[in-house]
């Protein structure tokens, strides 16, 4: 079997609202796949419709082959689950989740006695590993929560949402973590509203909508589908558009755009830094005066506003519980 | 972070065996966690305990003068009630016990395990047992400190108790339900409480059935929680065995475990499929 996840024509109805409505996925093995949507868009019904917990309308679902509804047992001793919102016991300690945790994956005791203390060293949980998960900041808890997951070693993880809440230096650390379990082979099915995380990430991207498929393709893939890099100049006076414009059209790949009101003149370009370094030099010598100028990348949020004509964070954040 | 890689060779995850022995472990291991809990919150045990020695002290000293009962003492006849209703509390233990697991996720994360499906439910009845059999300790010692005694024998004594422990059982697989069913643990608190106290109060627990009118006598009588506590008053040789001549009444401790067994039959098998399509 090619791939580690399959779904074919998913569909989930909650009474009106379609959370699922025909999702194909396929994820090589090895391979991380992103599930990118705003908020509702249906990507934890599609994780939970994916790891056994909930059964589709229609459509059919295999893990490393096997099918997830007729044999959900053997999906789940193949799987390893992190939830949107951490799933620990924080009335236990750390130890005692992760141990629990094994034992349920139906380890022996002492290996699951093992396992618990190896994960805690490596999530860097070993000196709270014997407090009460209550007393974890939320940084540890979701640690602890993605620890357990990995409890069993398991070839294929999912994680919904796993920096959603936490702080910029935390995301960076898990990040980390996510990279190192990519890298050594494990199947990763991560969903996310960061479009910088799944850029990150993840190998392909799936962006999601109202319960749909809407673009997939690796983020250069995506990126390239509403062109590449631009140069981007504000002049400081409007009669300095004109002057500027025609500085600019020789380096251009294609007609440039101008804001009017912002005084943004902008041109897609191929050639980077270069490009740039020359423009300058030339609007500098033609004493064009300037407010701002940089090279511009897209970016995944260019991706989704021109894909679903809305940004993917303007969402309500609240709706989602 | 310390170590590089996730990876550990030589304990992979053993294959789900399936059936009774699986069952058995997976519950013990889900029993274990919840015991653990109980110690870790110990304000819960306390409080479970108050309200029957509340109940002990406020009946015997303040109802008891009032209540006249057939051959005895309204203490001794009481016991056999709030020993009933104590088990019976159990019920609220595991709805919000339950809930209170589905709303932080864990429901999910127990679900997604490859451990049998009846486990997270039986390990949180099965808890619950050991927690009212510690109630109903240290219960029986304060009720034999306001004069409470048993007069057939230790032997009886203790199959009373295992009366009582079989209908918390039952019980606290309702709660169970209650618990799926509700998913907030405010909400399975009350839910769990409400019907309690009409089911109660509702039969030969605290006051004699005869005093009762006629069509309530004929609930009380076929109360499961009467069939209880009048298994227990013959079994402790105390005052207030009903003679009255429906079956349960005759027959107190077949008619308690059939009771039991049917609740547990049937709560058992309404839970564990409701968790099996737990939508969270
Ligand atoms: N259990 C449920 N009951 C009713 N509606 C639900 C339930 N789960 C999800 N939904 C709805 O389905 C849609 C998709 O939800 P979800 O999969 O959680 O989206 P996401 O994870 O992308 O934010 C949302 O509109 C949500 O309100
Ligand atoms: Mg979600």
């Amino acid at each position: 079997m090619g791939a580690a996840i399959r779904a074919e024509g998913l569909m989930k109805s909650f009474g009106d609202i379609r959370a699922l409505d025909g999702v194909d996925l396929a994820v090589p093995e090895g391979a991380v796949l992103g599930l990118l949507g705003p908020n509702g868009a249906g990507k934890s019904t599609a994780v939970r419709v994916l790891t056994t917990l909930l059964r589709p309308d229609a459509g059919s679902a295999q893990i490393a082959g096997v099918d997830v509804l007729r044999h959900p047992n053997r999906v789940r001793s193949l799987i390893g689950l992190c939830g949107q919102y951490a799933a620990v016991d924080e009335y236990l300690t750390g130890r005692e989740n992760l141990q629990m945790v094994g034992e349920l994956y139906q380890m022996r005791a002492r290996d699951a006695k093992t396992r618990a203390r190896e994960l805690l060293e490596w999530f860097d949980l070993a000196e709270a590993a014997d407090r009460p998960a209550k007393t974890y900041s939320g940084g540890m808890r979701r640690r602890l929560d993605l620890a357990a997951a990995l409890v069993a070693q398991p070839p294929v993880i999912f994680l919904d949402e796993p920096t959603t809440g936490l702080d910029p230096r935390t995301r960076l650390a898990l990040w980390e973590l996510i990279e190192t379990l990519a890298a050594e082979g494990t199947t990763l099915l991560l969903t996310t509203q960061y479009l910088e995380e799944a850029d990150r990430l993840a190998h392909d991207i799936a962006v999601v909508d109202h319960g749909r498929v809407i673009a997939r393709g690796s983020a250069d893939d995506l990126k390239a589908r509403i062109g590449g890099e631009r140069v981007e100049v504000v002049v400081h006076e409007r009669e300095l558009i004109g002057a500027a414009v025609a500085v600019l059209t020789p380096y251009g790949e294609g007609r440039a755009g101008v804001e009017q009101h912002t005084r943004r003149i902008t041109v897609p370009v191929s050639g980077g830094a270069r490009v740039l370094a020359d423009v300058i030099r030339e609007l500098d010598r033609r004493n064009i005066l300037i407010d701002d100028i940089g090279l511009r990348r897209p970016t995944l949020d260019d991706v989704f506003l021109s894909l679903t004509g809305h940004a993917a964070e303007e969402t309500d954040p609240g709706k989602d519980a | 972070m310390a170590i590089v890689t996730s990876k550990v060779a030589g304990h992979a995850p053993g294959q789900p065996r399936g059936g009774v022995v699986q069952m058995a472990r997976d519950s013990w291991v889900v029993a274990r966690r919840n015991l653990r809990r109980m110690t870790r919150i110990p304000e819960i045990v306390v409080f479970g305990l108050m309200q029957p020695v509340m109940f002990v002290l406020l009946f015997s000293y303040v109802m008891g003068g009032a209540i006249k009962v057939p051959g005895g003492g309204y203490r001794e006849f009481l016991m056999a009630g709030i020993f009933t209703q104590t088990v019976a509390f159990a019920v609220e233990g595991a709805s919000a016990g339950i809930a209170d697991d589905m709303t932080k996720g864990l429901v999910d994360r127990f679900r997604s395990l490859p451990m049998a499906r009846s486990a997270v439910l039986a390990g949180r009845t099965l808890a619950d047992v050991v927690q009212s059999a510690f109630i109903l300790l240290v219960l029986a010692m304060v009720a034999l400190l306001v004069g409470w005694r048993v007069h057939q024998g230790i032997l009886k004594a203790l199959s009373a108790f295992l009366l009582l422990l079989l209908l918390g059982y039952a019980f606290s697989w309702i709660g169970a339900l209650i618990g799926l069913s509700l998913r907030s643990p405010e909400a399975a608190t009350s839910a769990g409480l409400i019907w309690l106290f009409p089911l109660t109060f509702l039969s030969n627990a605290f006051v004699p059935v005869n005093t009762m009118p006629g069509w309530l006598q004929a609930i009380a009588y076929w109360n499961p929680f009467s069939a209880t506590v009048q298994a227990c008053r013959k079994l402790f040789g105390n005052p207030g065995v009903d003679g009255a001549h429906a079956w349960p009444m005759q027959h107190p401790v077949a008619a308690s475990t059939l009771w039991s067994l049917l609740i547990l039959a049937l709560f058992s098998w309404l839970s564990v499929r409701k968790y099996r399509n737990a939508v969270g």
